[in-house]
């Protein structure tokens, strides 16, 4: 079975190097353990909502953007977040968030890809490719890596998935998509 | 003009609110299970957007009230959404060409306003604008089942188009408060995206092989706060345990 990547995109590329900019990597490791609560094996970083951690006078910065306008998630990873932050005895610190640039698929990590079709959720091709073209264009089923799947539903258990079935060994897969 | 931003802001979180309540009433009764959840994960896009335009207002209006009173603590003639987005659910093909005649709205008004000068309005609208193209596709290829479908189908949509078209034309009125802002590089002119709506939904509408309205009738007045009595019933509905329990927690 032979599932591909895209390579790091350029949006993840720039969102990488603010990182390596902000220089606080403790802060990166402790919170790189904050998890989507829907899909527990991409971390907030891998996803691409944790963006930027700064130290200001006063307090930590943490800077957050939020996937789907209507994401339920996003209380919650915000909670996550302050958790860890307490629980690490950091008690100065806001959780902002960011609308622009609005978030992307595009942002989440070559790690975060390669976590979610190990899950079982077909990772989202590149969104500048994606425009104008049908959503169900060659997906590739996460399972047996067969691209003879179909989509059964634009729109599936959470905002940013689509519901396809595999042709070849018939699994029913979430495609996470690109937007 | 900070006023007349938060009067906007309200105004289109108005929209999006009373639209999202409207599709959250489909939550267990859609047809089937996926349109089930394609109708929610529509729904609380709109309600999403809400909060951002109505969190925007809330800041702009620094007395302390926060983005739940305003979707919970005015009345019927506060609230100033287009009167199309309150109409009542009806039946699954009156829900998706309402969709279909918004999200191409939609499609036209969100790019212009994420040009906008004010930096928050351009943001959220940058981020609509992906989710819209998600809703117009679906309600574009729904339209087209419904005209190519069956004869109940198309009679069902066709019905849908006539009794929604005259609450259309509101969406291309400008008032003096959006023109101003329109002037000032901050709102739309949306009378400015009529001809191509027009023009789109005709199109769609010839693919689907159902027929565009010849008569001009137009219901008008959601901007200054005159509704259908459909709007006292909603906000009766959703805003109900809000104003039972005030300020509780969960
Ligand atoms: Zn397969």
């Amino acid at each position: 079975m032979v599932i591909e990547f895209p390579l790091p995109t350029a949006a993840y590329q720039a969102r990488l190097a603010q990182r390596q900019a902000s220089a606080l990597p403790e802060i990166w490791a402790l919170l790189e353990q904050v998890c989507d609560p829907e899909i527990p094996v991409l971390s907030l970083w891998d996803l691409g909502v944790l963006n930027d951690i700064e130290q200001t006078d006063e307090r930590l910065l943490v800077t957050i953007t939020p996937t789907y306008s209507g994401c339920p998630a996003m209380q919650t990873m915000r909670d996550d977040i302050e958790a860890v932050l307490r629980q690490s005895g950091i008690a100065a610190f806001e959780v902002r968030e960011s609308l622009s640039p609005a978030w992307s698929s595009d942002w989440i990590s070559p790690e975060g890809r390669s976590k979610l079709t190990a899950y079982g959720i077909a990772a989202p091709r590149a969104c500048t490719a994606c425009r104008g073209q049908p959503l169900d264009a060659e997906i590739q089923c996460p399972r047996c890596g067969s691209t003879e799947t179909r989509m059964t539903s634009e729109f599936g258990s959470t905002a940013c998935k689509a519901l396809f079935q595999c042709q070849a060994c018939l699994e029913p897969f979430d495609y996470f998509k690109p937007i | 003009m900070k006023a007349k931003i938060l009067e906007y802001s309200t105004r289109l979180g108005d929209d999006s609110l009373v639209l999202g309540h409207r599709l959250s009433e489909w939550c267990s009764n859609a047809p089937f299970l996926e349109e089930d959840l394609a109708l929610i994960n529509v729904a609380l896009d709109y309600i999403g957007r809400a909060r951002m335009f109505y969190g925007y207002a809330a800041e702009l209006s620094a007395d302390g009230r926060n983005e739940d009173d305003f979707a919970f603590m005015r009345d019927q003639r506060e609230f100033s959404n287009l009167l199309i987005h309150e109409l009542p659910k009806g039946d699954f093909a009156f829900t998706m060409l309402r969709q279909l005649f918004i999200d191409l709205f939609n499609s036209l008004f969100l790019p212009r306003l994420a040009e906008s000068s004010d930096k928050t309005l351009a943001a959220i609208a940058a981020k609509a604008i992906k989710e819209t193209r998600y809703h117009l596709r679906r309600s574009h290829e729904w339209t087209l089942r419904f005209g190519l479908g069956t004869d109940e189908s198309r009679e069902r949509a066709q019905r849908a188009i006539d009794q929604l078209w005259g609450y259309t034309h509101e969406m291309f009125d400008l008032d003096a408060l959006e023109s101003e802002l329109a002037e000032a590089g901050i709102g739309v002119d949306s009378g400015a995206l009529k001809t191509e709506w027009e023009q789109q939904v005709s199109a769609i509408l010839t693919e689907a092989e159902l027929e565009q309205p010849g008569e001009q009738w137009a219901v008008k007045g959601g901007r200054e706060g005159y509704h259908t009595e459909n709007l006292g019933q909603l906000l009766n509905e959703m805003q109900s345990v809000h104003r039972a329990y005030p300020g509780l927690e969960w």
